[in-house]
């Protein structure tokens, strides 16, 4: 049965000294399923992510992801993630092609499969003529999507993407949503943080952290159905001021 | 005299291989006392303009002014009058909290005191923490800290680049709110968003792409001249309904917008056209007539 997901977590708790970032948050996600993880700033969403991404010790609990366990297997975790921020992602001063290679060599991918991969990524974002141009000279929009080829450039299982849309214009938002839906339905499970509310009415699943804890969990439809809500802004809206702890 | 005037003004960035154009012949107004709003994606121009007009930073050529003053002959003037909140934290991390507000009250020669009033909206709210170091807070409060020492002076023209960029739904709705009772004291805020929904807030906007305007107006009057009856078409498959509505010959666009897919029809196009195209595959299909919204504006006129 464990198996059948991606990732689970089951009562995963990061403790500060005093204070407890991530409270006891249990969740199971599927192969392929595009995952949105809300919260409010300070809500504990990024702590959460660094546990799963194994870069976190978490103080109790248990987690699984891709089948590794977050306490002793968490360099098995890394390479068979991919991970993408609005911040950064790509080398502004190594080229299109550098950046590929570079990531290709980081998770020891052959040269062939890394010279095949970096030609149809170029070709499919028809970006063969910037391919040996600085990365910094692209426009925001095409650097966006050439992130999120890099990051899952060696076909990681699931993908990490933390408000991989913001301060992108809104066709550029949408080519990019298009993407993640090409590579859920390729089999790349998404785990993906934003502030955009439209956004995660994309997604298959949604759940909303308060204070550390997994507050709502479930489809678009069933949240907005059992919070009385029109739409996901209405629904975090909702939860989300509910919120006690004082963000310090 | 309009608060800002901006004529004419062009800013290129030259590198060894190639010339950018930041602002391409930018010209607009902003009146006393209101609010403004500058929208646009990351790579539009909002911050060479805000730096322009805080006097950081030589156009190439055009005039501006700010509050009556010409930004480069007067320079020490309009520093005098004007607030400015970067969009990176721009504070002394290593001073607490009320040095800080102290540290930038006293060099523009107020005292908090005298100008508490102005401040004491948003001030309170991080008061509990006011011997706390600048760079040990909380995004939120910092950038409540940062709006208090931008504003200590009491300026007559308030500049913020992009205040809510990374911020969550909820604290962008209450610093909007902020924004709504600061304007009530008469003072004239520009302020850049990413974040299309926003424009709704502003007096009136400007939408800005790689350096131009597109339009501006009130945000009533540029959702008004969308001009295409805008259709809002939903099913349980969302992401097959999109390919499918994309590829038939009547529609013009199809792109999706949270709870709806957005449809722009060609001419000619109706209702009872898309139904009929839609009801044997999509049984469940809806369609409504939806009022377009600012960023539905803005991708239209990017298309244009």
């Amino acid at each position: 049965m464990e198996n059948d997901f991606i990732i689970s977590a089951e009562k995963l708790t990061k403790r500060f000294n005093e204070f407890t970032a991530v409270d006891a948050i249990t969740f199971d996600i599927q192969k392929g399923e595009i995952f949105g993880f809300l919260g409010a700033n300070g809500a504990g969403k990024t702590t959460a992510m660094r546990m799963l991404c194994g870069l976190s010790m978490p103080t109790s609990g248990k987690a699984k992801v891709a089948g590794f366990d977050v306490y002793k297997q968490n360099e098995e975790i890394k390479k068979n993630i991919g991970y993408m921020s609005q911040k950064f992602s790509l080398y502004e001063d190594l080229t299109v092609k550098e950046n590929m290679q570079f990531y290709g060599g980081i998770y020891h991918m052959d040269d062939t499969f890394i010279k095949q991969k970096t030609a149809f990524i170029l070709d499919h974002l028809h970006l063969q003529k910037e391919a040996n141009k600085l990365v910094k000279s692209l426009p925001l929009g095409w650097k966006q999507k050439l992130a999120f080829s890099v990051a899952v450039f060696h076909e990681p299982e699931i993908v990490f993407l933390d408000e991989p849309t913001g301060g992108v214009d809104p066709v550029t938002r949408r080519e990019f949503w298009n993407m993640i839906y090409q590579a859920a339905e390729n089999g790349i499970t998404i785990f993906v943080t934003t502030h955009y509310m439209d956004e995660a009415e994309y997604c298959n699943r949604v759940s909303i952290m308060v204070d550390g804890r997994i507050e709502a969990l479930d489809t678009p439809a069933q949240l907005k159905k059992e919070h009385d809500a029109a739409s996901m802004d209405e629904v975090f809206l909702k939860l989300a001021r509910r919120a006690k702890r004082i963000e310090s | 005299m309009p608060a800002v005037t901006v004529q004419h003004i062009i800013k290129t960035y030259n590198s060894k291989k190639e010339k950018v154009t930041a602002l391409n012949d930018l010209s607009f107004n902003v009146n006393n006392g209101e609010l403004f709003g500058i929208i646009g994606p990351d790579g539009a121009g909002k911050t060479s303009l805000f730096r322009i007009l805080t006097t950081l930073l030589l156009a190439d050529s055009g005039t501006a002014t700010v509050d009556g003053f010409d930004v480069v002959k007067d320079y020490k003037e309009i520093r005098k009058r004007v607030g400015y909140m970067p969009g990176r934290f721009s504070l002394y991390p290593d001073l607490t909290v009320l040095e800080n507000l102290n540290f930038f009250a006293t060099i523009f020669n107020a005292s908090v005191e005298e100008n508490y009033d102005l401040i004491k909206d948003i001030f309170s709210q991080i008061e509990p923490f006011k011997n706390r170091k600048a760079g040990q807070l909380s995004g939120g409060m910092k950038q409540k800290l940062a709006l208090s020492c931008a504003l200590i002076h009491r300026p007559s023209v308030l500049f913020l680049d992009e205040p809510t960029t990374g911020v969550d739904a909820v604290s962008r709705k209450e610093f909007w709110e902020m924004l709504k009772r600061l304007k009530q004291q008469g003072i004239t805020i520009l302020v850049s968003t990413p974040y299309m929904d926003e424009a709704a807030l502003c007096d009136r906007v400007a939408l800005i792409q790689t350096g131009s305007i597109m339009s501006i107006d009130t945000p009533g009057q540029i959702v008004k001249s969308f001009g295409k009856t805008l259709w809002g078409v939903r099913s349980e498959n969302m992401l097959h309904l999109l390919n499918d509505l994309n590829s038939f010959d009547e529609v013009d666009r199809a792109y999706p917008s949270g709870i709806y897919h957005h449809v722009i029809m060609n001419d000619g196009g109706n209702k009872e056209l898309l139904q009929q195209y839609l009801i044997s595959k999509y049984p469940d299909v809806e369609i409504i007539e939806i009022e377009p919204d600012i960023e539905d504006c803005f991708m239209q006129l990017m298309q244009n």
